[in-house]
């Protein structure tokens, strides 16, 4: 276990919106963030489409290549990104440190945005079957399913976007919901309503997913009554949302009973001072990249003022223990 | 994130046989395109692994949009789909982007 004597002003954990605007807002005020993206870097964006409602791009930009322009800029101003995987942290305290491996970083403020990981179905032949038939990303394994029929399952936005995305390649897309309602917003429902090629099966649950060694089929369960029955697809695309990375923190800060990390009023602040949160980790409403990039904002503004608040009071009692630079 | 020389090799449809089948070191395969968001995430994992186990592996890119025939052979039908090949036979495979100590614990067996 190496552990450098470097304090750092602020790090930030994830990437994806809040991560990097953080990053990027933390920058430019000069306190060089150490940034920890993940190896999942980028977030949950990497694996959508075309985002066509991001202020400022007109015609749509793609979810990874918004992601890289953000990076970019977090660097050009001087953020340090790791894309490493943070282990363990302890948030108590004047200085709070942060395991990678075995390195141990310390920091006086740390911006928490590790966002939200897809949720699985949970149901037999789902995980032994992810990359041969079930999907998580159908940006990126769309293009295998040409003139196939395929299965995508969920009622948000996100399973509206993949099923008319999907389209694209496959013969037919059923969109396999659990609930008569969809949570989806009417635009996205409506363009996958208007979709010819998209068939729709409410009040169904997937009770598992067959295939061997390659997926033939979802058995289906009606909600209603009860009834089973077979979907011959080649394909399956999960979409049934997603659930707070907040794991790396749970014991530390308050989280809610889903796991979100709960922060004071329209602050950013968490149950531990000096510790910011932002992002879909916190979320649970809003969930968009415009949002998460405006709290990562807010959380690195809130860091930046906590650490003159904390650099100011340590000057007054001169008791130099902690020299904030700023 | 491509100033480097790359210690990956580019592998075709048409090179797989001889780069890949024939080669006497194990080599990992990565199946990717253009379009992958978490092909994007593991690129650099890759280049780091090729360089730290450079002459006991391989690490060879496919591009499946331009050589969907490979891929077509080996039912990749996710990506990035990694698979290890040892003595021109398909020993493991990976589906999903991973990080460095996750993809070595992967390939502790054979590197």
């Amino acid at each position: 276990m190496t552990s450098s004597s470097t304090v750092h002003d602020v790090i930030v954990i994830g990437s994806g919106p809040a991560g990097y605007t953080a990053a990027i807002y933390a920058a430019r005020a000069q306190l060089t963030p150490l940034v920890f993206e993940g190896t999942q870097f980028g977030g949950a964006l990497m694996t959508t489409t075309e985002v066509e409602n991001y202020p400022g791009f007109r015609e749509g930009i793609t979810g990874p290549e918004l992601m890289d322009e953000m990076r970019e800029q977090a660097l050009r101003f001087g953020a340090d990104l790791r894309m490493d995987d943070v282990d363990a942290v302890s948030l108590d305290g004047p200085v709070k440190s942060v395991t990678v491996g075995d390195e141990t970083y310390q920091a006086r403020s740390v911006i928490l945005a590790m966002g939200a990981a897809a949720r699985h179905l949970g149901v037999p032949g789902e995980e032994a079957l992810i990359g041969m038939g079930v999907s998580t990303c159908a940006t990126c394994d769309g293009f295998f399913f040409r003139d196939q029929d395929i299965a995508v399952i969920g009622g948000g936005d996100s399973a509206m976007e993949e099923a008319t995305f999907l389209t694209r390649f496959a013969r037919s897309v059923t969109l396999v919901h659990r609930r008569e309602e969809f949570r989806a917003s009417r635009i996205m429902l409506d363009r996958a309503r208007a979709n010819e090629k998209i068939k729709f099966l409410t009040n169904t649950q997937v009770v598992a997913i067959e295939g061997d060694p390659k997926v033939s089929g979802v058995r289906l369960r009606n909600a209603v009554t009860g009834e089973e029955s077979e979907l011959a697809v080649t394909g399956v695309f999960v979409a049934i949302g997603h659930d707070p990375r907040s794991e790396l923190v749970r014991g530390q800060v308050d989280v809610d009973q889903k796991g979100y990390v709960l922060v004071e009023g329209s602050t950013t602040g968490t149950s531990i001072e000096g510790v910011f949160a932002c992002g879909d980790v916190v979320d649970h409403t809003y969930r968009q990249a415009i949002t998460a990039a405006g709290t990562g904002c807010s959380a690195a503004i809130d860091a930046e003022r906590w650490l003159a608040e904390r650099a100011s009071a340590t000057t007054e009692d001169s008791t130099d223990l902690i020299g904030v630079q700023l | 994130m491509t100033e480097k020389t790359s210690a990956t090799v580019a592998v075709t449809d048409d090179s797989f046989s001889d780069d890949v089948l024939s080669s006497s070191t194990p080599v990992l395969v990565d199946f990717w395109a253009t379009w992958c968001g978490p092909c994007k995430m593991v690129a650099p994992v890759l280049e780091e692994i090729a360089n730290d186990k450079a002459g006991a592996l391989k690490v060879a890119k496919l591009d499946v949009d331009a050589n969907p025939a490979t891929a077509r052979d080996f039912q990749v039908v996710s990506i990035p789909t990694m698979i290890l090949f040892k003595d021109g036979a398909p020993v493991k495979r990976i589906v999903g982007a991973k990080g460095k100590a996750a993809l070595l614990r992967e390939l502790a067996d054979v590197v």
